[in-house]
């Protein structure tokens, strides 16, 4: 999710280029084997590798560990998806020696799906029930929309808010912006008394892409036959227009994300607001200390006055890898541990999830005031935020490629050469050949 | 280094610089460009060593290149109590890989390279010519491969499946055949032949000793090599227990956006993780550096 240096990039890119050529047979949409096979449980026990890098998660395999003698599931671990375990993962496919489980992002779930990597647990025991369980949203990134199909179990999710200065905006008498035409008024504003409203990132391509989620926008769709790229749908440009606007009247800052820049800008009072993820409060705690009491959330600004939409960044799946001779199990396992109140506590407090289920907002950890927010229960917002996100919106199978394709014009257009609008055009055509280069159909 | 500067010209027999004195401008300038390239590459040790000391709260809000609260050994603490001391784990991985493997790779290279240099034998171009390859091609292309074939016998995420793939450095090979021919006589070899040693016991008595500056160079280059070799590591294991310190810094450096606070383990960390790199290299030096000298010698 976040930046690599240069020379990993490249190393990575040669490696997925061997990778890819290496996997790029039957990579077409609708992968072979579709339908929902058999689900049965095996007869003796079973032992389940799982591999995931999300902190401490051993300790809620362990809860399950203790309550099910039989099916024992051994925790391995590794960088983040994009960082290497993806790549891992494509290559244990190959070799036949994948994990029964695996981490696998929202957005890296249709690469995995085109190379026939995922198991279909659809008639897994429980499963076919589980789709009230879970946010609309992240049920239907999971079937793919595809009938009686379940391709991994959400496990959490990214709703999005606006993280903001109540001090600052207070003493300015700038009143909290509800919508995208407010923010741009409260960014002059800003900009007069020498802060930034907030910071644009070229590395953040999927927060964008929250953006474009948050405006009814797609980047792909998928008729069954063939994808159809539209990084250039008409939400998409108006995102883009709406920040090139910021970018060029120097209303926002240009800081990479989750850098100590950043976070002094942030920490400093510079930065006056952000739009970020439920998971971005632990970044202002941490990357901003010294303005404990000062920050609180609000809804992310609209683009119609007086509706809800949020956008989402981020959030995870478990998924059971094809090819594996213990389905049920990893399906029982994999449901257990995005929904099971224990686990989910277990891990919010190591790794700060927030679930994808529909009550996930209901875990005792998220009901008090935080003291860093000036006591505000920022948590209710982003549960209405997680019910406020499109639930149509589809990622694209090589969204890596995708991604940094993006963040590459998005750098131009921060330096002056081109616009965000450029970038995504650009974006679009690497796109649609990066998914030529693998044989998979594209829509004219 | 310094000190060999120092040292050398007192050993050498005819101190009078050989071409003309060169002007002050020229001898400015070098040192200008030397002091540039010092400087590029100490600031980072040195921001990684002041960002070690500083509280997480010092860390964003002082100045990076300089001191505040000396906060090093809360630090040090925390990130050893971390996951009951994983770190240290990570780090007697990485020590057993790079120094068993260093050794080892060091054993297999002299013996090839003085094979290759003393013993005539059919292929022997052929061979060297090989093995001079290999020295082209990167490690870091050799991974997927070697993951492919680990994974046929069953043996990915295993200590063998890094252990392994360390033991050979093609580069050892050529430097010690280089250093063979020149350093070992032959007539030594005789002489030990006729005084009725083995030639395994000629290898190891005579051969090594004669050897042992190249020796040197060669484990700590293969040391660093397997010291800093990720990418191998990262497509093998899967088990945290067996990671080498390199690959579990970066995974924690991967969850900065779920646990900001790791952030200060992974800069205390990188710093606890250059040390024995900076130890092996202050202890061998000198004898490499003896090495050097008595090659000027001969």
């Amino acid at each position: 999710m976040k930046k690599h240096s240069v020379a990993r990039a490249t190393a990575l890119a040669a490696f997925t280029a061997l990778v890819l050529s290496a996997c790029s047979t039957g990579a077409d949409v609708g992968g072979g084997n579709g339908a929902a096979g058999d689900c049965e449980p095996a007869d003796g026990p079973v032992n389940l590798t799982f591999t995931s890098w999300l902190p401490g998660v051993e300790e809620a395999v362990a809860i399950w560990n203790d309550e099910n003698p039989e099916i024992q599931v051994e925790v391995q671990t590794g960088p983040n998806g994009n960082s290497g375990t993806y790549q891992n993962f494509f290559n244990q496919l190959e070799a036949g020696n994948a994990p029964d489980l695996g981490q696998i992002e929202f957005d890296a779930l249709p690469n995995f799906r085109v190379q026939d990597g995922l198991a279909n647990i659809a008639a897994c025991e429980g499963l076919a029930d589980a789709e009230s369980t879970f946010i609309d949203w992240t049920w239907s990134q999971v079937t793919f929309g595809e009938e009686d199909a379940v391709y991994a179990v959400p496990q959490d999710i990214g709703p999005e808010a606006l993280y903001y200065r109540a001090d600052l905006f207070e003493e300015a008498g700038i009143a909290v912006p509800t919508t995208w035409e407010e923010y741009t008024a409260a960014a002059e504003q800003i900009r007069a008394l020498g802060g930034y409203i907030t910071n644009f990132s070229q590395g953040d391509v999927n927060a964008f892409a929250g953006l474009v989620w948050q405006n009814g926008g797609q980047w792909f769709a998928n008729d069954g036959e063939a994808w159809d790229v539209t990084l250039d749908s008409p939400e998409s440009t108006e995102v883009a227009e709406y920040w090139q606007n910021l970018i060029e009247n120097d209303l926002v800052a240009t800081y990479p994300t989750f850098t100590d820049e950043w976070n002094n800008g942030a920490n400093s009072g510079e930065l006056w607001s952000w739009v970020s993820a439920v998971w971005g409060a632990n970044t202002v705690i941490s990357g901003a200390p010294d303005q404990s009491g000062n920050w609180a959330v609000a809804p992310m600004p609209q683009w119609e006055a007086g509706e809800k939409a949020a956008g989402n960044w981020g959030g995870s799946t478990t998924a059971v890898f094809s090819g594996g001779e213990n389905t049920y199990e990893a399906a029982q396992f994999a449901l257990w541990l995005n929904t099971d109140p224990e686990a989910l506590t277990s891990m919010n407090a190591t790794a700060n999830i927030y679930p994808a289920t529909v009550d996930g907002g209901e875990l005792e950890a998220f009901q008090s005031g935080l003291d860093y927010f000036g006591g505000q229960a920022i948590y209710e917002v982003f549960a209405e935020a997680a019910a406020n996100v499109n639930p149509d919106f589809v990622w694209g199978p090589t969204m890596t490629q995708t991604y940094a394709d993006v963040a590459d014009g998005f750098s131009a257009a921060l330096s002056g050469d081109g616009t965000l609008m450029d970038a995504l055009l650009a974006g679009q055509e690497s796109t649609i050949a990066a998914l030529k280069a693998q044989a998979i159909p594209v829509q004219e | 280094m310094t000190a060999s500067t120092e040292r050398r010209p007192s050993r050498r027999r005819s101190p009078a610089p050989r071409g003309p004195r060169e002007s002050l401008v020229s001898r400015t300038m070098a040192m200008a460009v030397m002091g540039i390239a010092s400087l590029y590459f100490l600031v980072p040790l040195w921001w990684l060593f002041v960002a070690a000391t500083k509280s997480r709260s010092d860390f964003t809000s002082t100045a990076p290149l300089w001191f505040a609260d000396f906060a090093l050994f809360d630090n040090i603490a925390a990130l050893i109590a971390y996951r009951d001391g994983v770190f240290l784990r990570w780090l007697g991985n990485s020590a057993l890989y790079a120094g068993a493997g260093a050794l080892i790779a060091t054993l297999l290279a002299a013996m090839a390279g003085y094979a290759m240099a003393k013993y005539t034998f059919r292929g022997r171009e052929v061979l060297f010519n090989i093995v001079l390859g290999g020295v082209l091609v990167p490690a870091t292309a050799l991974a997927l491969p070697l993951f492919l074939l680990f994974s046929q016998i069953g043996a990915t995420n295993t200590f063998w499946a890094v252990f392994l793939p360390s033991l050979v450095s093609p580069f050892g090979v050529y430097l010690s055949r280089i250093f063979a021919a020149a350093s070992v006589p032959d007539e030594l070899i005789e002489a030990a032949r006729i005084d009725g040693a083995g030639e395994v016991r000629t290898f190891f008595t005579v051969g090594t000793r004669l050897m042992a500056p190249a020796l040197v160079t060669i484990f700590l280059f293969q040391f660093v090599a397997i010291w800093n070799n990720f990418f191998l590591p990262l497509i093998m294991l899967r088990d945290e227990d067996l990671f080498p310190v390199t690959l579990g810094l970066f995974v924690w450096n991967t969850q900065v956006s779920q646990i900001p606070d790791i952030r200060a383990l992974v800069i205390i960390g990188a710093l606890l993780s250059i040390l024995p790199l900076i130890i092996a290299f202050l202890s061998l030096q000198r004898f490499w550096q003896s090495g050097l000298a008595s090659g000027g010698l001969k």
